[in-house]
C-alpha cells in the first residue's frame, strides 16, 4: 500500500461517526456541559454490542473450518499470556509502579477492548477490505488469560480469592453475552441471522456511534488523572500498544490469517479492557489504584488506537503479509 | 398495632462491583431481606470504576442492632479500607416486627 492509500484510510477512520461522536464527547466533558448517557441506556447499548458481534461471529464460525481456526486461536492464546507478562516487565522498566498496580495494568492490558476491536471492524467494512469472520471468536478467547495473567503476576500463586474473580471474568456480562452471542450464531446460521439482522448489522454503527460518545465523555473525565501520569506511563500507555500491536500482526500472519484478519488480531493485542478487567482487578486487587489503570488504558490507550492505531495496525499487516506471501 | 417496633435501617453506597460480596456479607450476618437499586454520585474518594461500570448500587436493610453490628464489622475489615463505600444507620419504626428478627 502506497502513502496516499495510507493516508487516505487514515482519513476514513478519522472522519467515520463513531470516532466522530467520541471527539463529540470529549469537547462536551471540555465544555462541562450536562450530557450523560443515562446508565440503562450505557448498559444496554453495551450488552447490544457485545450480542450483536457474537452473533455474527457465531454466523461466520459455522463456515469456518477448525483447520482454519486452529492457528489462530493457538496465536492468540500464546499472545494472551505474552503480553501481561511483556506489560509487567516493561512498566517495571518505565514507571516507578508496585507490583500490584503493575499487575493491574498489565490485566488490562493482556485483555482486550471491545469497542476498540469493533471500530476496526466497522473501519475495514467502510474500507472493503476483508477479514476472517470469526474474529470474534479470538476477541472472546482474549478477553480472559490476560486478566489471570495479571492477578497472578500482582500476587503470586498464594493469594487467596482467586475463585470470585474468575467467576466475575468467565460468567460476568461480557463473556457471557459473546459466547452466548456465537452459540447462537452457530445455531441459527445465515438463514437464522437474516431475520435478526436488519436490527443487529443495520443499526450496528448507529448504535456503537452512541457508545462512542459516552465512552469519549468518560474519557474526557480521565483526562485530569492523564495529566498526573508520570512520563513513563505516557511512554507505556502510547508505545506498549504499538509494540503487542505488533506481535498480533506477527501472530496473525504467521497463523494464516488474511491481511484484515491479521490486522484485527493487532487490535485485539494492542487494545486494553476497560470492561471486563476493571471490575475483576477491583475484586481481586483493592490496594490498585483504578485511577493509574484507567488513565492509561482509557484515558490514553484507547483514543490512541482508536484514531491513529487501527490505521497503523493496518499498515503493519499490509507490510507483513507483502513480506511473508512474498518470502 | 400489634407488632409494631424498631429496628435499625443500614443503608451502603458502593462501587457496583462489590454489589454480590455486599450482599453475601449481608445475608452471612443475618440480615433477612434488601433493597437494591441503583445510585450516582459523587464521594471524597472517587477511586472506584462506577464511572465504567455505571454507578454506584445503594443496598438497603432493616436488621435488629446485633445483625447491624456484624454488618458494620465485616465492612469495616473488608470493604472501607479499600474500596469507594459510604454506610449509615438509623433507626426507623416498622409494622410487623417479626419479619426483621
Amino acid at each position: 500500500m502506497d502513502l496516499q492509500a495510507s493516508l487516505e484510510l487514515a482519513l476514513i477512520n478519522l472522519t467515520s461517526p463513531p470516532v466522530l461522536a467520541f471527539v463529540l464527547g470529549l469537547v462536551a466533558v471540555a465544555l462541562r456541559t450536562d450530557l450523560r448517557l443515562p446508565d440503562a441506556v450505557y448498559q444496554a447499548t453495551s450488552m447490544y454490542l457485545l450480542l450483536a458481534i457474537g452473533i455474527k461471529g457465531g454466523v461466520a464460525l459455522r463456515e469456518a473450518s477448525p483447520g482454519d481456526i486452529a492457528w489462530p486461536l493457538v496465536a492468540t492464546l500464546v499472545l494472551g499470556i505474552l503480553i501481561p507478562v511483556a506489560a509487567f516487565g516493561a512498566l517495571r522498566v518505565l514507571t516507578p509502579l508496585g507490583r500490584i498496580d503493575r499487575g493491574a495494568m498489565a490485566a488490562h492490558y493482556g485483555s482486550t477492548s471491545l469497542v476498540t476491536f469493533t471500530a476496526a471492524i466497522v473501519f475495514l467494512e467502510a474500507s472493503s477490505i476483508a477479514f476472517e469472520g470469526y474474529v470474534a471468536t479470538l476477541l472472546t478467547v482474549l478477553e480472559i488469560p490476560g486478566i489471570v495473567v495479571g492477578l497472578l503476576l500482582a500476587r503470586g500463586l498464594r493469594g487467596g480469592g482467586m475463585g470470585e474473580t474468575l467467576r466475575e471474568v468467565v460468567f460476568g456480562r461480557s463473556v457471557l453475552l459473546l459466547v452466548g452471542g456465537l452459540v447462537i450464531g452457530f445455531l441459527t446460521g445465515p438463514v437464522g441471522y437474516v431475520r435478526v439482522e436488519p436490527f443487529f448489522g443495520d443499526l450496528f454503527t448507529g448504535v456503537l456511534t452512541l457508545f462512542l460518545l459516552e465512552l469519549g465523555m468518560l474519557t474526557g473525565r480521565q483526562l485530569s488523572a492523564v495529566r498526573q501520569a508520570g512520563p513513563g506511563l505516557v511512554v507505556f500507555a502510547i508505545g506498549f500498544p504499538l509494540l503487542a500491536g505488533a506481535a498480533g500482526v506477527v501472530g496473525g500472519t504467521l497463523a494464516g490469517m488474511e491481511i484484515g484478519g491479521a490486522m484485527v488480531l493487532g487490535v485485539l493485542c494492542a487494545s486494553a479492557s476497560y470492561i471486563a478487567a476493571p471490575a475483576a482487578v477491583r475484586l481481586a486487587l483493592p490496594e490498585a489504584k483504578p485511577s493509574i489503570t484507567l488513565a492509561s488504558s482509557l484515558g490514553m490507550t484507547f483514543p490512541f488506537n482508536l484514531i491513529i492505531g487501527i490505521p497503523v495496525y493496518l499498515l503493519m499487516a499490509e507490510v507483513m503479509g507483502s513480506w511473508w506471501g512474498g518470502s | 398495632m400489634s407488632d409494631f417496633g424498631s429496628v435499625t435501617c443500614l443503608t451502603i453506597v458502593a462501587e457496583n462491583v462489590l454489589e454480590d460480596r455486599l450482599l453475601a456479607v449481608i445475608e452471612e450476618c443475618g440480615a433477612r431481606g434488601w433493597t437494591v437499586s441503583m445510585a450516582q454520585g459523587h464521594g471524597p474518594s472517587h477511586h472506584g470504576v462506577s464511572g465504567i461500570e455505571g454507578g454506584n448500587v445503594r443496598v438497603e436493610t432493616l436488621v435488629t442492632e446485633d445483625v447491624a453490628a456484624r454488618i458494620w464489622a465485616a465492612l469495616e475489615s473488608d470493604f472501607f479500607p479499600h474500596y469507594a463505600v459510604s454506610a449509615w444507620a438509623y433507626d426507623v419504626r416498622v409494622a410487623r416486627l417479626a419479619r426483621y428478627s
